[in-house]
């Protein structure tokens, strides 16, 4: 029974629930409908997140747990698409294979396996395509996120083309693809399955993580092993790895080709991915250049002797040159000091303090400038899905 | 294999408890709703539905039960798929425009 309890959610929940009336820091600019089913929830291992559904579970991380360069493994945003989740029980037999028709053999690997072969660790974003898609307007279809689909952690594991080696690569090989343990409900259902490309596979900061931030994987975020893509949304971050396939072949799965895409050319791509290219549409992949105020957080009072901003910038990867914050709406703008980053694929946290400010409301605003040259748009590059929502964030706080 | 019969054993779960997900997330009170609760909590909580309110034109709400009987496999017929979209463009669309 206790499996099942477990499955059918997390669900299963071992905290208490608070209605949104106690989450005054949400976003207004979620539906109306996204504030009042959102409810903070504690599942077993995390501190209490904002649930958006919970079979499957998608959790998103509070705005306060942004205020530092690394999120908490008990804070880290959860993400699923399919309500058939592993249990641990269920992964007590796990291992991980490793073949396909461009590889020279097919192998099973053990988590032990895993960890004889050289480890290396990085600091990187791993954000859902899909995060601050609430916050577009007009509303689109989907699971409404606010700004904390996405997280920061150090993962420690062996590279994928490592692994990948055990196996042996043909040179006819362009893409790997990847699956993991978790399932459809409905046999009618696709199974969740996605592919990378042959470069990106073997890039050095590829890794299969074991560990997060100094410890075992949680449950939610993918034990015992998930796949690391510096740089590219989390859609390709496969959690529960179960098999690799080293592949002749572009990988023909509806969430390669009907889901997780976006206008050909509209956002910036380093390398893209041309294999899964059609005359309209590529696949999402690259992050976008984005920020956060982390606090204060919507809705507080600040003193009008001045203040401290703290907050986040990010990107693909090419890492943050500025971050410019405003305190007046948007009609003067101040440069943030930046902290050095952990890598370029993290968090860079920033401060700006504000000095004194005249009583009433201010509106803050924040805006990146990545080393690639970019910056925040300030009109959303509007796509279907409601992906790469970087608008920069505005938020009010009373001045007392 | 063993997930196999997770899944299974997932879909009988949510199948055998629609009072406590309806008791988790109350649907509106109107035509169509115990349709709406047993086909959509087969495969995922009821909560995707007021999440994505009040914002959906009757087109998009198409559209997505289409979706879910024709590329994720919900065993939903004509009919149904009616009755469904019906009550999601009446208790969960867009207002309509005066």
């Amino acid at each position: 029974m206790r499996r099942r309890d477990i499955i059918v959610g997390a669900g299963a929940l071992i905290g208490h629930e608070a209605s949104a009336a106690t989450m005054p820091w949400l976003s207004p600019d979620l539906p109306d409908g996204t504030r009042a089913e959102a409810h903070l929830v504690q599942t077993p291992g995390k501190q209490p997140l904002i649930q958006l559904s919970d079979r499957p579970p998608n959790l998103e991380t509070p705005i306060q747990a942004f205020r530092t360069a690394i999120t908490p493994n008990d804070q880290f945003f959860v993400r699923y698409h399919l309500a058939g989740i592993p249990d641990e029980k269920s992964l007590d037999t796990w291992n991980l294979e490793v073949g396909g028709d461009a590889a020279e053999r097919t192998v099973k690997l053990t988590a032990q396996q895993l960890n004889d072969l050289p480890q290396t660790e990085i600091t990187a974003v791993c954000q859902c395509s899909g995060n601050g898609r609430g916050l577009v307007q007009p509303h689109v279809p989907g699971v409404q996120w606010g700004r904390g689909g996405m997280g920061c952690a150090t993962w420690h594991g062996p590279r994928l083309r490592d692994v990948l080696g055990r196996a042996g690569v043909k040179s006819e090989a362009v893409e790997v693809w990847v699956e993991g343990a978790d399932l459809p409900a409905m046999p009618g259902t696709p199974e969740f399955r996605k592919s990378l490309p042959l470069s990106r596979a073997l890039a050095a900061e590829t890794i299969v993580a074991t560990t997060m931030n100094g410890g075992p994987l949680p449950l939610l975020n993918g034990f015992p092993a998930r796949l690391v893509v510096p740089g590219w949304t989390a859609t390709y971050w496969m959690k529960h790895l179960t098999r690799i396939t080293i592949s002749a072949k572009p990988l023909d799965s509806f969430w390669m080709k009907k889901a997780y895409r976006v206008p050909a050319g509209l956002f910036p791509v380093a390398q893209g991915f041309a294999t899964q290219d059609d005359a309209s549409t590529w696949p999402i992949t690259d992050i976008v250049v984005n920020s956060l105020i982390a606090t204060p957080i919507h809705g507080e009072q600040v003193e009008r002797s001045g203040f401290t901003v703290r907050g986040i910038a990010w990107d693909n990867g090419s890492g943050i040159q500025r971050v410019d914050v405003s305190l007046d709406g948007g009609k003067s703008w101040l440069s943030a000091l930046l902290d050095r980053e952990l890598s370029l694929y993290s968090f860079r946290t920033w401060r700006l303090e504000s000095g004194p400010l005249p009583r009433g409301t201010a509106e803050l605003r924040v805006r990146a400038t990545s080393n690639s040259k970019r910056t925040q748009p300030e009109v959303w590059p509007a796509n279907p899905a409601g992906y790469h929502n970087n608008v920069p964030q505005r938020l009010t706080v009373k001045v007392a | 294999m063993d997930h196999r019969i997770l899944g299974s054993l997932l879909l009988m779960a949510s199948l055998a408890a629609p009072t406590a997900m309806a008791q988790r997330v109350p649907l509106a009170q109107a035509p169509g709703k115990d349709m709406v609760e047993a086909a959509c909590s087969s495969c995922h909580s009821l909560s995707y539905i007021p999440m994505n309110s009040r914002f959906l034109s009757p087109e998009v709400w198409k559209a997505e039960v289409t979706k879910m009987r024709t590329v994720f496999g919900a065993p939903i017929d004509d009919d149904a798929a009616n009755t469904i979209i019906g009550y999601l463009v009446s208790q969960y669309g867009a207002p309509k425009k005066p």
